[in-house]
C-alpha cells in the first residue's frame, strides 16, 4: 500500500514538472484508453447478462417456446424455496463443500509440513504433487471413473478387494458415490492448499522458532503458537477459494456420477444445468441461478470478514 | 499479501548453522519425511499413470478383470480416438484379410472386425480448442496488460472498487452466467461460433490476467520509466520500450495460465457449443464405441489432452502460486 502512495506522489510530480500540462492530460487519456476495453468487455459479457437474467427470473419463460416472457413476480423464487427437493440439493452441496474443503485443508496442511524443509529431491516432489490441480476436471472425472469401476478398475484390487461380487461399487451406491467424489476432490485440490500453506510457511521468520527453542517450548507449542497463527491468513484464503469453488461444483461431479445414482450426488449446479439446458425452464433456472449467486456472495463475505479479523489479530 | 511484506530478520543470522540441526535425530527425521513424501507422491500419481497405461491397452486388456498391470502395448486406443469406423460382415472381414495394402491403423481396426471410414471429430475439436484457447488468451493478455499497466501506474478514480469488480467476475459460476449468455448469443447469432467462445473466454480470462499482470508490473521499479520520460520518451514509448521487456516473464506466465484455463474449460463449452465450435473437453466423455465405452480411446484422448498441461506445470512451477490465486498472492 505504501508503495502505491509514493508512486502516486511521484507521478504527480512528473506531471507538474518540466512544463507540460499536456503530458498529464495524455496520462489521463492513456489511463482511460487502457482500462476502457476491459471494463466494456466485462460489462457486456458479465453485467448485462446478469441483469437480463435477473429480469428473466421474475418471468415464466422457456427458450424453446416461441412465447415472450410472462411476468410472474416472485413465483419462481417461492416455488424453488418451498420445494423440499431443492433444499436437498442445497444440503448435499453444503455437506460436500464442508467435508471436502475440510479434508483438503487437513491433507494440504499435512503435505505442506511434510515438504516444508528441503531434502534431496523435494522440489521435484512438490511439483509432482501439484500436477492434479492443473488438470481439466472433466478429464479427471473420466479416468477416476475408470479407476472406480468395480470390475476392471484398479482401486478395489489396491484396497484388497479381490472378489468382484463382494467388492464395493463406488459410483453405484449413494453413500459410496459421495465419498468417491470426496476422494477425487481431495486428490485434486489438496495440492492447492499445500501450495498456499507453503507460501505462508516460507514467510515465517526463523528467529521465532529459535527464540521458542531457547525457551524450551515443545514442538506442539511451537506449532500452535507460531506456525498456525502465521499461516492462518493464507490458509483462510485457500479455504475461501475452495469453498467458493465447491459451491460452484459442476464438471467434476457431473463427469463422475452425473448426479446419480438417482439424485444422490446432485449438486445445486448440476440441478441448475438440468433446469436450464435439459428442461429449458429458463425463468425458474434464472431464479435458481440468483439464489446460488447470493449463497456464494454470502459465503465469500463471511470468509473475507474472518480473513480481515485474522490479519488484524 | 500480508505474509510477504513481513521483514525477515532470520535471514541475517543464517551465516551460522544451528547446533540442533546437525545431530543424528534431525537427519533421521528428514529421511523419514522424505520417504513419506515419496510414497504419497507415488499414490498421488497412480491415477495419472494408470490413465497413461490404459491409453496403450487393447480393448480386452483395458476391461480385463482383475485389471492388468502388464500388457502388450498397442496404439489401438489412439486409432479408435481419431477415426470413425463401421462394422464389417464376416465375408468382408475375410476379404479384407486377403488385402495387402492395409495400413497399420487399418490392420488394428480389422482385428476388431471393423474398417476405417474416415477421421473422427476429435482432431477438429482439438483444433477448435487450440484456436479458441489461443485467440482468447492473446486478447485477454493484450487488454489485461493495458489495464494492468494503467492500474499499476496511474491514479485511477475508484481504483480499488474497479479492481475488486474485475476480480469478482471470476467468482461467477459458469452455469449462472451461461443461461443469459446463451440467450444473448442465440439472439445475435453467436451460439456455437468460434468468435462467441473467444469473446466469452477472453472476458473470463481478462479479470485473471489484469490481476496477475498488475502484480508483475508493480514489481518493475518505476524509476526506469521516469528516467525515460525525462529523456524525452512519451508514455507510450516508455511503456513499449521499458515496461514490456521487463514484464516478459509475467506476460509469459499469464499467457500460459490463461491458455490452461481455456484449454481445460468444460461447462461453457458444453452449454454454448454444439457442433461447429465444440472444443475437446466436452467430447472426451462421449467417445463411446459400439460395445460400451472404449476406455482405451477415452484414455488416449485424455492423455493427449493432459500432456501439454503437465509439461506446462513443470515449466511454470515458480509462478504456480500466483497463477492459481489470480495473482492475489505473490510469493512463490
Amino acid at each position: 500500500m505504501s508503495q502505491v502512495s509514493t508512486g502516486r506522489a511521484s507521478s504527480q510530480q512528473m506531471g507538474s514538472g518540466t512544463g507540460s500540462a499536456r503530458r498529464q492530460l495524455s496520462d489521463v487519456r492513456i489511463t482511460q484508453l487502457f482500462i476502457l476495453p476491459t471494463i466494456v468487455l466485462l460489462i457486456v459479457m458479465n453485467i448485462f447478462p446478469l441483469i437480463y437474467s435477473l429480469f428473466l427470473s421474475f418471468t415464466e419463460y422457456s427458450v424453446i417456446a416461441n412465447t415472450p416472457p410472462i411476468w410472474v413476480g416472485l413465483d419462481n423464487y417461492t416455488r424453488i424455496l418451498s420445494d423440499a427437493q431443492f433444499w436437498e440439493y442445497f444440503a448435499f452441496t453444503g455437506r460436500y463443500a464442508v467435508v471436502s474443503v475440510g479434508l483438503q485443508t487437513v491433507v494440504g496442511f499435512g503435505l505442506a509440513m511434510l515438504v516444508r524443509n528441503k531434502f534431496k529431491g523435494s522440489p521435484i516432489i512438490t511439483t509432482l504433487i501439484l500436477v492434479p490441480m492443473m488438470l481439466s476436471p472433466i478429464v479427471v472425472a473420466q479416468f477416476w471413473k475408470l479407476i472406480f469401476n468395480p470390475s476392471y478398475g484398479i482401486l478395489n484390487p489396491l484396497l484388497g478387494f479381490t472378489n468382484i461380487n463382494t467388492s464395493p461399487e463406488w459410483l453405484g451406491d449413494g453413500v459410496l458415490a459421495f465419498w468417491a467424489i470426496i476422494i477425487v476432490d481431495v486428490w485434486m485440490w489438496s495440492p492447492f492448499v499445500m501450495l498456499l500453506v507453503l507460501a505462508g510457511l516460507s514467510a515465517i521468520p526463523e528467529y521465532l522458532y529459535e527464540a521458542a527453542s531457547i525457551d524450551r517450548a515443545s514442538p506442539w507449542f511451537q506449532f500452535r503458537r507460531i506456525t498456525l497463527p502465521q499461516v492462518m491468513p493464507l490458509l483462510l484464503i485457500a479455504v475461501l477459494f475452495r469453498t467458493i469453488e465447491a459451491f460452484k461444483q459442476f464438471d467434476l461431479v457431473y463427469g463422475l456420477t452425473g448426479g446419480g445414482p438417482g439424485d444422490a450426488t446432485k449438486t445445486i449446479a448440476i440441478r441448475l444445468y438440468e433446469l436450464a439446458f435439459q428442461d429449458f425452464n429458463t425463468g425458474q433456472s434464472s431464479a435458481l441461478a440468483y439464489i446460488v449467486l447470493v449463497v456464494i456472495i454470502a459465503v465469500s463475505n463471511l470468509y473475507i470478514r474472518a480473513l480481515n479479523k485474522a490479519r488484524e489479530g | 499479501m500480508a505474509a510477504t511484506s513481513q521483514p525477515q530478520p532470520g535471514y541475517y543470522v543464517n551465516y551460522s548453522t544451528r547446533v540442533d540441526k546437525v545431530g543424528l535425530r534431525p537427519r533421521i527425521n528428514t529421511a523419514i519425511r522424505a520417504i513419506i513424501a515419496v510414497i504419497i507422491t507415488i499414490i498421488v500419481l497412480i491415477p495419472v499413470v494408470w490413465l497413461g497405461m490404459t491409453a496403450f491397452k487393447s480393448r480386452p486388456d483395458a476391461v480385463a478383470s482383475p485389471p492388468r498391470v502388464f500388457f502388450e502395448p498397442t496404439i489401438e486406443g489412439f486409432v479408435f480416438l481419431l477415426t470413425d469406423r463401421r462394422q464389417l460382415s464376416e465375408s468382408e472381414i475375410a476379404e479384407y484379410r486377403e488385402r495387402t495394402d492395409l495400413s497399420l491403423p487399418d490392420q488394428i481396426v480389422l482385428e476388431r472386425g471393423q474398417a476405417i471410414i474416415g477421421q473422427s471429430d476429435f482432431g477438429r475439436q482439438l483444433l477448435n480448442s487450440l484456436i479458441i484457447a489461443g485467440a482468447s488468451t492473446f486478447f485477454s493478455v493484450f487488454f489485461g496488460l493495458l489495464s494492468a499497466y494503467a492500474f499499476s501506474r496511474f491514479d485511477v478514480p475508484g481504483k480499488d472498487d474497479l479492481l475488486f469488480f474485475i476480480l469478482s467476475q471470476r467468482m461467477l459460476p459458469a452455469v449462472v452466467v451461461s443461461i443469459p449468455v446463451f440467450l444473448m448469443y442465440r439472439e445475435v447469432g453467436l451460439h456455437d461460433t468460434h468468435f462467441g467462445m473467444i469473446l466469452l473466454y477472453t472476458s473470463f480470462n481478462l479479470s485473471f490476467s489484469v490481476w496477475l499482470l498488475k502484480g508483475f508490473i508493480d514489481e518493475i521499479p518505476r524509476e526506469y520509466e521516469e528516467a525515460a520520460l525525462v529523456d524525452g520518451y512519451t508514455r507510450l514509448q516508455a511503456f513499449r520500450k521499458i515496461v514490456l521487456p521487463q514484464a516478459v516473464t509475467g506476460i509469459a506466465a499469464t499467457t500460459v495460465f490463461a491458455l490452461i484455463f481455456s484449454w481445460n474449460e468444460y461447462a461453457f463449452a458444453l452449454f454454448l457449443t454444439s457442433n461447429v465450435a465444440r472444443t475437446a473437453p466436452p467430447s472426451i466423455p462421449t467417445r463411446l464405441g459400439t460395445g460400451g465405452i472404449e476406455w482405451a480411446a477415452v484414455a488416449a484422448g485424455s492423455l493427449a489432452f493432459l500432456i501439454p498441461v503437465v509439461i506446462v506445470t513443470f515449466a511454470l512451477r515458480k509462478h504456480l502460486l500466483r497463477g492459481v490465486t489470480f495473482g492475489a498472492i505473490r510469493k512463490g
